[in-house]
C-alpha cells in the first residue's frame, strides 16, 4: 500500500498512444490493404481503412483496460495471504478434485446418452488426456522435450489401420502390436539422439515427427498417401460386432440396436486406455525406473555418479511414452474408420506438449484438466471458425505467461515415511534434454 | 614405491595424466589410498585435485595412465576402462560435489533411493515384477526404505526425511549428499570439499560422520578438502597438489612440516599457508 | 555435369534464403536461449509485407526497378521489425527469467497466432506476382544443349546476402549494440551490472533477427513469385534445423547450416526425388547431430562437474 501509488491518467494515456501507434504501424498494411489474385490470376488489392482505424481503437482501448486491470490486481508476484481456513479447504477441495472427475467421466454416456456431440467430445477430451499422460513420461517425468510425439500416434494409428485393412487382425491384437511398434520406434529414435541435450533434442525430435509424416504422405503404396487409409474395421467388443446386424451385440442382447451403442463403446474404451495409461504410469512413478526418470531430470550428472546407466533410463522413458503414443493411435484409427496424414502435423505435437506444460509438468491430475481446459476451449470457439487458432494461439500465449508453471504447482513425492507433503514446483528441475 | 608392495591400497593411481588441449591440469601423479582408511587430497586452488577426482570417477578419461581399484575379494578393477556411470556400478566407487549435486525436487528419502537404483531395478525384476507388486518386491522395496532410514537417523535428518532436498540448510545437504553416495555401498568414498560452506559446529559433526564411516562400514575414503582442521584431524594419510603434480605425501604432521608444502600455500594464497601451519600447533 | 552446376548455383540462392532466416534464430538462440519458434512466421509476414508494398507502388504508376526494390526492401523491413519487436515484447519478455519450457510454448502459441492472423487478413490464397527481375546470364552452354542460367534475381539474392552478412558481422563486432550482445549472451546479470541495457539489447536483436527474416521474405518472393500465410512453418523449420546444423548460437555456422540445407535439398531434388527432399534435409541434420552432437561450428558444451 505505502508503496508507488497508481500512475496517473496521463501515464495511462500514453501508454495506450504508444500501443495504438504501433498497432497502426502493424496493421498497415497487413489489415489496411487486402490482396486477392483475380479470376485471371492478376494479383488486386482494396483497401480497407474502416477495419484498421477498428483494430487501432481496438488496440487502443485494450490497453487502457489492461492497465487498468494491472493496477486493480497490483504488481505480479504480490503475495496475497490467504486465511488458512481457506487454505486447508482449498486443499480439501483439491483432494477431491481427481475422484469426482473420475466418476462424473464414467457418468458421462449415461448423463448425456442422447447428446453425440457431448459423447464425441468426450472421446476426443479422453484421447487427448491419454496422449498428455503418455507425453508427460517423456517431459513431465524425465525431463526429455520431445516435439515429435505425434509420430508415435501416427505409428500405431497407420500400424492398426495397415494390419487390419490387409490382413484382417482384430482391433483387439492390432492394439497391443501398435503399442510394442510405437515403443519400438522409440527406441529406434531415441537410441541415436538421446545423448542430445536440450534444444538439439527439440529439434531432432520435431525432424523425425515430420519425416515420419512425409513418408506417410509420399509413400503412396503401402499408405494412401494423402488418400490416407480408409474403411479401417471399427472395434468389436472381444469379437462381437457393434452392428446392427444379426450376430451384433445389440441382437445377441435382445435389445434394440443403436448407432449410440458403439460411441458409449468407444467412449469407455478409451477411457480405459486413459486409466491404464494413468495406472502404469502412477505405479512406475513408485518403481526404481521411474524414481531414476525424475532423477534425471533433476541432474543428470549425479544420476550417473551413483550408477544409474542414464541411456537405458531415457530410453525406456521414451519407449514407455512411445508406447502409450501409439495406443492411443490405433484407438484413434479405430474410431475414425479413416486416417490421413493430415491428422499428425506438428500442430497435434505442441497441442499435446502444451497440454503437458499447462497441467504442471508431472503431474497426472494437472495434464487432465488441461486437457479438458484446452480441447473443451477449442470446441467451444469452434462457431470462431477462421478465427479460432487466432484465439487458440493467444490463450496459450496468455496462460504461460499466467501459469508458467502449469495448473497443479507441485510434485507429490514417490515415497515418504511420516508426512506425504506436496513439494513446490519451485524446487523442482525442468530437465536438459 | 616401495610402499606400493607393504600397503594394502584399494586405489593406486600411476602416472596419471590430464591435458585439456595444451594445459597440462595433472602431470604423471601416482599415489594410492589405504584400505579402511581416510586419504586426503590437499593443494592450493588450482592444483588439479577436482580433476583427479574426475578422473577416478568417470567423468574425464584421462590422457595417460591407470587407476586400479582392488576390491577385499581380491579382483582388481582398472578404473580408466570404465566409464560413467559403471564406475558407481561396478567399480563401486561413489562419490560427492564440491557444489551439492542433489536431486532438489525430490525428497531427502526419495535422493536416498534413487541411490539404491541398480540393486532395486534387480530386486523389481527390471520393473516387471514391481508393475504386478509381487511379493518379493515388496520386501526389497521395505528393506531400502529401512537402509535409507538408517542413513537418515546417523546424519541426524531423519526427521526431515520428507521435506524436499532443495529446501534443506546447506549444511544437511553436505551430508545429505555423503549419504546418498553411501546408500550405493561403495568401496571406496570420494568426497569434493565436504567441509566447504559449513561452519565449525557442521565441520566437527562431518569430521564424525566420517570417521563412523570408516569405522563402522569399513569403506575407505578418498577426500579433497581445504578445512585444514578436518583434515588434520581425520586423514590418515595427505596426498599433496601443486600444479598438477604431486609434491609430497605422508602423515597429516609430516606434511605440515614439509616446507615445500608450506611454499605451495604461500606462493598461492597467504591465509590457507597460514591455516596449514596454525592447524597443528 | 553441367546439370550438377546449375543445380548447384540454385541450391546456393535457396540456402542464402534459409540462412538469413537462421541468423535470426541463431541470434535469438544466443542471447536468450530459447527457440524462438514464431520466427518462421515473422519471415512470412515479411513476405506478405513486401507484397502489398510492391502492389502499391506498382499502382501509384512507380515503374523504376530499382527504386521499387529498395523501397519495398526498407519498408518491409521496418514494419517487420516492429513485429519481431512487439512479440518479443508481448509473448516473451514476461517469461523472461522463468521455466525453461514456458516461453517455448509461448512461442508456438505465438506462431498460431500470426499465421492465423495473416490468414484471416489476407484469405488462405496463394498470392502470385508476376516475376519483377528478368533476364540472366547464360554461364555455359553445354554440348546436349543444356544451358547453365545465373538469373538476375539470382544475383539479387546472392549479392543481397552477401552485402547483409557483412554488415551484420560488422554491427555484431563492432559496434557497442554488438559488444553489449555479447555481453548478454554472455552473462545477463553481469552485462546488466556494468551498464548494459539488457532488455533493450534483447529487443534489438528481435529487431534485428525479424528484419533479416523480412530480407528473407521479400527474395523468397522474388525468386518464386508467391507467398502464402503457411510458407512460414516449413521455411522455419528448415531455417532452425540450418541453425543448429551450423551449431546454434554461431552467426558463421548458421550461414553455412542454410547454405547446407539448401544444397542437400536442391541436389536431392534434382537426382532423387522432389518428394524425399525434406526427408533428406532433416536425416542429414538427425545425422551430423549424432556425430557432431553440437553442430558443424558450435562451440561444445562442456561438462562442470
Amino acid at each position: 500500500m505505502q508503496t508507488s501509488r497508481a500512475p496517473g491518467v496521463a501515464f495511462i494515456f500514453k501508454k495506450a498512444l504508444i500501443s495504438a501507434l504501433v498497432a497502426l504501424v502493424l496493421f498497415s498494411l497487413m489489415i489496411g490493404v487486402r490482396t486477392e489474385a483475380g479470376s485471371d490470376g492478376q494479383l488486386t488489392y482494396w483497401t480497407r481503412f474502416g477495419d484498421l482505424a477498428m483494430m487501432v481503437a481496438t488496440v487502443f482501448g485494450g490497453s487502457i483496460v489492461v492497465e487498468l486491470l494491472r493496477q486493480w490486481w497490483g504488481p505480479v508476484g504480490t503475495v496475497r495471504v490467504v486465511p488458512p481456513q481457506v487454505t486447508s479447504a482449498l486443499s480439501f477441495a483439491g483432494r477431491l478434485v481427481a475422484p469426482v472427475l473420475l466418476i462424473f467421466t464414467f457418468l458421462v454416456p449415461v448423463i448425456f446418452y442422447n447428446e453425440r456431440y457431448i459423447l464425441d467430445l468426450g472421446i476426443l477430451v479422453l484421447t487427448y488426456v491419454m496422449l498428455g499422460w503418455g507425453l508427460n513420461v517423456v517431459v513431465g517425468l524425465a525431463g526429455l522435450l520431445d516435439l515429435g510425439y505425434v509420430a508415435f500416434y501416427a505409428v500405431g494409428a497407420y500400424s492398426y489401420a495397415l494390419l487390419a485393412t490387409n490382413f484382417g487382425l482384430s482391433f483387439w491384437i492390432c492394439l497391443p502390436l501398435a503399442g510394442i511398434l510405437a515403443a519400438f520406434w522409440g527406441v529406434l529414435l531415441g537410441f541415436p539422439v538421446l545423448r542430445l541435450r536440450g534444444d538439439y533434442l527439440a529439434i531432432v525430435t520435431l525432424a523425425f515427427g515430420e519425416i515420419i509424416r512425409l513418408v506417410l504422405l509420399n509413400w503412396q503404396s503401402l499408405t494412401g498417401g494423402p488418400n490416407g487409409v480408409t474403411g479401417i474395421p471399427r472395434p468389436t467388443m472381444f469379437g462381437i460386432p457393434l452392428s446392427p446386424g444379426d450376430d451384433g451385440l445389440a441382437a445377441k442382447l435382445g435389445i434394440e440396436f443403436s448407432p449410440t451403442h458403439r460411441i458409449v463403446f468407444l467412449f469407455y474404451l478409451i477411457l480405459a486406455l486413459a486409466l491404464l495409461t494413468n495406472w502404469v504410469t502412477i505405479r512406475l512413478r513408485r518403481l526404481p525406473i521411474g524414481r531414476a526418470w525424475e532423477a534425471l531430470r533433476e541432474d543428470e550428472v549425479a544420476c550417473r555418479a551413483l550408477g544409474i546407466n542414464t541411456t537405458t533410463t531415457k530410453l525406456t522413458a521414451f519407449a514407455t511414452g512411445a508406447m502409450f503414443g501409439g495406443l492411443a493411435g490405433a484407438f484413434f484409427a479405430t474410431r475414425q474408420g479413416f486416417i490421413s496424414p493430415e491428422s499428425f502435423t506438428f500442430h497435434e505435437s505442441a497441442l499435446v506438449l502444451a497440454i503437458v506444460v499447462l497441467g504442471g509438468m508431472g503431474s497426472q491430475l494437472g495434464v487432465a484438466l488441461a486437457a479438458l481446459a484446452m480441447i473443451g476451449g477449442f470446441e467451444l470457439f469452434r462457431g470462431l471458425d477462421q478465427y479460432r487458432m487466432l484465439v487458440f494461439g493467444m490463450a496459450m500465449v496468455l496462460l504461460m505467461i499466467w501459469r508458467p508453471r502449469g495448473l497443479i504447482g507441485h510434485r507429490a513425492p514417490t515415497v515418504f515415511l511420516e508426512r506425504n507433503q506436496a513439494i513446490s514446483s519451485d524446487l523442482v528441475k525442468e530437465g536438459h534434454g | 614405491m616401495s610402499a606400493d608392495q607393504i600397503l594394502d591400497h584399494i586405489l593406486s593411481v600411476d602416472h596419471l595424466s590430464m591435458r585439456f588441449g595444451g594445459i597440462v591440469a595433472v602431470n604423471d601423479l601416482s599415489f594410492g589410498a589405504e584400505r579402511r582408511k581416510i586419504t586426503a587430497l590437499i593443494g592450493p586452488n588450482g592444483a588439479g585435485k577436482t580433476t583427479v577426482f574426475n578422473c577416478i570417477t568417470g567423468f574425464y578419461k584421462p590422457t595417460s595412465g591407470s587407476m586400479r581399484l582392488a576390491h577385499d575379494d581380491g579382483h582388481n578393477i582398472q578404473l580408466e576402462r570404465l566409464n560413467d556411470f559403471r564406475i558407481s556400478k561396478q567399480a563401486k566407487v561413489a562419490r560427492t560435489f564440491q557444489n551439492i549435486r542433489l536431486f532438489p525436487g525430490m525428497t531427502a528419502l526419495e535422493n536416498l533411493m534413487v541411490a539404491q537404483h541398480n540393486a532395486l531395478m534387480r530386486a523389481s525384476g527390471l520393473t516387471l515384477l514391481g508393475l504386478i507388486g509381487a511379493p518379493s518386491w515388496r520386501v526389497a522395496e521395505k528393506a531400502a526404505i529401512d537402509l535409507a532410514r538408517t542413513w537418515l537417523e546417523r546424519i541426524d535428518l531423519l526427521d526431515r526425511a520428507d521435506d524436499a532436498a532443495g529446501n534443506l540448510p546447506y549444511g544437511d545437504q553436505r551430508r545429505l549428499e555423503i549419504a546418498r553416495a553411501m546408500c550405493t555401498e561403495p568401496a571406496l568414498l570420494c568426497l569434493d570439499e565436504p567441509a566447504a560452506g559449513l561452519n565449525a559446529r557442521e565441520s566437527a559433526s562431518l569430521s564424525e560422520l566420517l570417521l563412523s564411516i570408516r569405522a563402522n562400514q569399513g569403506t575407505s575414503i578418498l577426500l579433497i578438502e581445504h578445512d585444514m582442521s578436518v583434515v588434520m584431524e581425520i586423514s590418515d594419510h595427505v596426498v599433496v597438489m601443486d600444479y598438477g603434480v604431486k609434491i609430497a605425501e605422508g602423515t597429516p604432521q609430516h606434511v605440515r612440516d614439509d616446507p615445500r608444502v608450506i611454499a605451495a600455500y604461500l606462493g598461492a594464497d597467504e591465509e590457507e599457508a597460514i591455516a596449514v601451519m596454525e592447524s597443528g600447533t | 555435369m553441367d546439370y550438377f552446376a546449375q543445380q548447384l548455383i540454385n541450391g546456393l540462392v535457396l540456402g542464402s534464403i534459409y540462412g538469413l532466416i537462421a541468423i535470426g534464430y541463431t541470434m535469438v538462440y544466443g542471447i536468450v536461449g530459447m527457440i524462438n519458434f514464431a520466427h518462421g512466421d515473422i519471415f512470412m509476414i515479411g513476405g506478405f509485407i513486401a507484397l502489398i508494398t510492391f502492389l502499391i507502388l506498382v499502382s501509384f504508376g512507380l515503374t523504376a526497378i530499382p527504386l521499387i526494390l529498395l523501397v519495398v526492401l526498407l519498408v518491409s523491413m521496418a514494419i517487420t521489425a516492429l513485429y519481431g519487436w512487439t512479440v518479443e515484447r508481448i509473448a516473451y519478455r514476461p517469461l523472461r527469467h522463468s521455466f525453461r519450457l514456458a516461453p517455448m510454448l509461448s512461442a508456438i502459441g505465438m506462431s498460431f497466432v500470426l499465421t492465423n492472423y495473416s490468414q484471416v487478413a489476407q484469405g488462405a490464397r496463394v498470392k502470385p506476382v508476376p516475376p519483377i527481375i528478368t533476364g540472366g546470364y547464360t554461364l555455359h552452354e553445354g554440348s546436349g544443349g543444356f544451358v547453365v542460367q545465373l538469373s538476375n534475381i539470382q544475383i539479387i539474392v546472392v549479392i543481397t546476402t552477401v552485402v547483409l552478412l557483412a554488415l551484420f558481422t560488422w554491427l555484431v563486432s563492432s559496434t557497442r549494440l554488438g559488444r553489449d550482445m555479447r555481453a548478454c549472451e554472455q552473462d545477463q546479470t553481469m552485462a546488466s551490472l556494468l551498464g548494459v541495457d539488457v532488455d533493450r539489447t534483447i529487443s534489438m536483436t528481435f529487431v534485428i533477427g525479424a528484419a533479416l527474416a523480412a530480407v528473407a521474405g521479400m527474395m523468397y518472393l522474388l525468386y518464386y513469385g508467391l507467398v502464402d500465410f503457411f510458407m512460414g512453418f516449413v521455411a522455419g523449420i528448415k531455417a532452425f534445423t540450418a541453425a543448429v546444423l551450423g551449431g546454434i548460437g554461431s552467426l558463421p555456422g548458421a550461414m553455412l547450416g542454410g547454405l547446407l540445407i539448401g544444397l542437400i535439398e536442391t541436389l536431392w531434388s534434382a537426382y532423387f526425388s522432389v518428394e524425399y527432399k525434406d526427408v533428406a534435409a532433416f536425416s542429414i541434420l538427425i545425422v551430423v547431430l549424432i556425430f557432431l552432437p553440437t553442430g558443424l561450428l558450435g562451440r561444445p558444451e562442456v561438462e562442470k562437474v
